[in-house]
């Protein structure tokens, strides 16, 4: 087994460590909570009452602990949804939810990735220059606003003045039934838009901040005295080292995307992952709850598994662990 | 040509010490010493943007602490009347010309008139003497702030002309006139105060007949047929509509006694004089001014709930600023002493420490404030756990930051040679080592702020924290009032979110202003 082979298996059983260790804390802070009985007629309750008395609701904590995980491993059972979708397997009712976020966060990466990047070049290409100051200053902005500004001003402007797109992303019977029909991806244009000014503007300045780097190296020095023109030299050798560090952080922003445009999604009611996890609070469905814990959980710990591999993988320098 | 001298020739005498008295040991420096601090200031100061970005943070905070002195009458004041209604300030109305309260919407003719009609009722105190809508432009109490256009369009089929009045109406004077229902004793207060300060409160009743087309609207006090159309009425009792124009003179349509009086209250119930109910007719506006002693002079106007939004948005930002600050602060002493701890013993204690990091770093943010807010809001309320649950994880990047420079310097032979002199470990650690920390320290302390503003604005928009009382409210919760109804009251939003995009676009500058000046060499590297 080669260097990487022993570090992939490093990283992953310390990942499914830190996993279980939030997943215990998380399960115990949910389960601590006193659980409410949905409204109903005294049948339903009673019912209702027999069934989690059934499920072991009522057992001590570190017993309930127990049943979730041989739950999980026997029947990946994650528990039931008793306030969204009454007796939904929770499993089911994330999942259920899973492609609209994907699909509008891909969206606004497909958007995002190569105006922020080539924006990102060209500051760098033209550093200190007023061209790059300008991207640099507008890039400075567009950081810090908060991204529900601007889904504020796209709903303004692009649907209050203009009228040019929906308030709100169509709800699935809208939209010909399916989330990947054109009228869905019109609908959808405002929140990719709202969520790509961001993500524009912080891979400019990742990708400036990395080219930078690699246009002052000797190895380019080199590279034009054998003669390469500034454009080969650039392209050929500068731009390919600096996209070491910028491919992973697109994957894991993508996936810190889809973790954290819970705002985007309420304000523009897309029925994706981030509203699920506000109804779940707001319903005290705990279960659902505990599924959406896990859930991004899973994905933050998968973003930063996904940066540190692919940089062992794309650049050979790398030798991560050695020391 | 130069006059030679034999240096050797030059007689004994005439040299003599240059420096026979004065002492030659170090002279002291005649500048003073640049401390590290100072030096940073230098750099700092030489930062545009980021002393542009100061001042504007200085202007906000100002604002958050200046203007609850300035409004404290409007403190708790929530007026249903006068909610959601747009920026109004008489004084900048008169000099000049904004914030006049004023919304431009297209009217039809029946409307526009009602409300036009206000300014003319106002006027006309004691049903004497009825002007035309032109007389009363520009008068205090005239909503009418400009008639910007009339249309007249003409229907196919049924041949009918209508006409469409675009025009800007001061929200507030719209209001117009409401019915109420007082006791005796209270119309007798407001009679008093009206006859005393000769502020006109109380207005003539509306007669109840056919010509009064809705008895629960206080507005129509002149002569309208079933369908709300201004009318004029003849002896005979023959209605003729009237149609606009400049100088429409209304009919009034008061109750009047045999005299021809018309009649400011009516028995509405109750049997003793004391317990007696009196039907009353009042000018909101004034009637404002009665009950709170000020008139409604709202810069950014009101908010979702008819507070006044200026006063909300200063109590958010103090709000915010408060988190911010005190996570910020709380954050930095815990995270300096655990990557103090960390770095400088390292072994099994930073191995065991760095894991315990390292797995609540992975702790999905959002979860953390949820499950905080969940167990701790009912018992120590929202403000409180919403810090715990920040300091809970906040710490650990200035922790990391802190263990790198330990691990950094801690090897230098500087260490080494106070190690030997007998310098223990807390000495080392805070007198030799921490020193050179301390500019990364207050750099990242700096950036917390705005990270913290964001979210906490975030977690009150998704009212996972809720934050709104009467004396508190955050700038989250104020956009979450108005994100259902902001495309009717733009206001609602726009000043809200300038305001915490411009402190985050400010804190940010004044972060990055901070790392330039105590770390010149990170210049221009943004991370």
């Amino acid at each position: 087994m080669g260097y990487m082979g022993k570090y992939v298996i490093k990283r992953l059983i310390l990942m499914l460590f830190t996993f279980f260790c939030i997943v215990t804390m998380c399960f115990m802070l949910v389960r601590a909570l006193p659980r409410e009985l949905p409204q109903g007629t005294a049948s339903q309750v009673e019912q209702i009452k027999a069934r989690w008395e059934a499920l072991g609701y009522n057992k001590p904590l570190l017993e309930q602990y127990v049943i979730y995980w041989k739950n999980i491993i026997t029947k990946w059972d994650f528990g039931t949804s008793w306030g969204i979708a009454f007796r939904k397997p929770a499993w089911d009712v994330l999942t259920g939810r899973l492609l609209p976020t994907v699909l509008v966060n891909a969206y606004s990466m497909v958007v995002a990735v190569p105006i922020g990047i080539l924006l990102g070049i060209y500051a760098a290409i033209k550093k200190n220059k007023w061209q790059d100051s300008f991207i640099s200053t507008v890039v400075m902005l567009f950081i810090s606003v908060p991204s529900y500004v601007y889904a504020f001003l796209v709903q303004y402007f692009l649907y209050f003045k203009l009228g040019w797109l929906p308030l709100n992303v169509y709800a699935l019977a809208d939209a010909d039934n399916s989330w990947v029909s054109w009228k869905m991806i019109y609908s959808m244009i405002a929140p990719v838009l709202a969520l790509s000014f961001g993500e524009i503007a912080g891979l400019c300045r990742f990708t400036r901040a990395e080219l930078t780097e690699s246009l002052t190296q000797d190895y380019m020095l080199l590279a034009r005295t054998k003669g390469l023109t500034r454009a080969q030299a650039t392209s050929r050798h500068a731009l390919k080292v600096a996209m070491v560090p910028i491919l992973p952080s697109i994957l894991s922003s993508f996936l810190g995307l889809i973790g954290g445009s819970m705002i985007i999604e309420q304000i523009f009611s897309i029925p994706g992952v981030g509203t699920l996890y506000i109804r779940s609070i707001n319903l005290l469905d705990y279960d659902v709850f505990m599924m959406d814990c896990v859930f991004y959980t899973f994905i933050g710990l998968l973003a930063g598994i996904i940066t540190d591999l692919s940089y062992g993988f794309l650049d050979p320098r790398i030798r991560m662990g050695a020391r | 040509m130069k006059h030679q001298i034999d240096l050797n020739a030059i007689p004994k005498e005439k040299l003599r010490f240059a420096q026979l008295d004065a002492k030659l040991s170090d002279t002291k420096f005649e500048d003073k010493p640049i401390g590290y601090f100072h030096d940073a200031w230098i750099r700092f100061r030489k930062n545009r943007a980021s002393v542009a970005a100061t001042v504007i943070i200085i202007l906000i905070v100002l604002f958050a602490f200046v203007v609850p002195i300035f409004t404290r009458n409007h403190m708790g004041v929530m007026d249903t009347y006068y909610a959601k209604k747009g920026p109004r300030h008489t004084w900048l109305k008169e000099t000049l010309g904004i914030a006049d309260g004023g919304v431009t919407g297209s009217y039809s003719e029946m409307d526009f008139v009602r409300y036009a009609a206000i300014g003319v009722g106002a006027e006309d105190k004691d049903g004497s003497s009825v002007q035309s809508i032109k007389d009363t432009m520009g008068t205090l109490y005239q909503p009418l702030n400009e008639l910007i256009k009339v249309e007249e369009s003409v229907n196919k089929l049924s041949k009918k002309t209508t006409m469409r009045f675009t025009a800007e109406f001061d929200n507030y004077l719209q209001v117009g006139f409401i019915y109420k229902m007082v006791t005796q004793q209270e119309y007798q207060k407001i009679l008093d105060y009206q006859n005393e300060t000769g502020l006109q409160i109380l207005y003539p009743l509306i007669e109840n007949n056919e010509w009064n087309p809705d008895p629960t609207d206080a507005n129509y006090w002149y002569k309208c047929d079933k369908k709300f159309n201004a009318v004029t009425v003849n002896e005979k009792g023959k209605a003729t509509k009237l149609n606009y124009s400049d100088d429409l003179v209304l009919e009034d349509n008061y109750m009047r006694d045999e005299n021809g009086e018309v009649k400011f209250w009516q028995y509405a119930g109750g049997g003793t004089f004391d317990t007696a109910h009196y039907k009353i007719r009042i000018l909101y506006y004034n009637y404002y001014y009665y009950l709170h002693d000020f008139f409604p002079d709202y810069i950014f106007g009101t908010d979702a709930q008819g507070y006044d939004l200026a006063l909300r948005m200063a109590q958010g930002i103090q709000l915010s600023l408060l988190v911010a600050v005190a996570v910020s602060a709380i954050n930095m002493v815990i995270g300096a002493i655990y990557g103090a701890i960390e770095g400088y013993y390292g072994g099994a204690a930073d191995l065991i420490m760095e894991r315990v990091s390292d797995v609540l770093s992975y702790v999905p943010f959002i979860i953390v404030m949820t499950l905080f807010q969940m167990h701790l809001a009912a018992k120590v309320g929202p403000i409180v756990s919403l810090l715990l649950g920040y300091v809970s994880i906040g710490w650990i990047g200035m922790a990391y930051r802190v263990r790198t420079q330990f691990y950094r310097f801690k090897t230098q032979e500087y260490v080494l040679a106070a190690h030997t002199l007998g310098a223990n470990d807390w000495r080392i650690i805070w007198k030799h080592i921490f020193p050179n920390a301390i500019g990364t320290i207050i750099t990242s302390s700096a950036l917390t702020i705005p990270g913290v503003i964001n979210s906490e604005s975030m977690l009150s928009y998704l009212g996972i924290v809720k934050l709104g009382t009467a004396s508190t409210t955050s700038l989250g919760t104020l956009l979450a009032d108005a994100s259902s109804i902001w495309t009717s009251y733009p206001h609602l939003m726009i000043f809200p979110a300038m305001v915490l995009s411009l402190l985050m676009i400010c804190f940010n500058l004044f972060g990055n202003g901070l790392r330039d000046a105590f770390n010149p060499s990170l210049r221009g590297v943004d991370d």
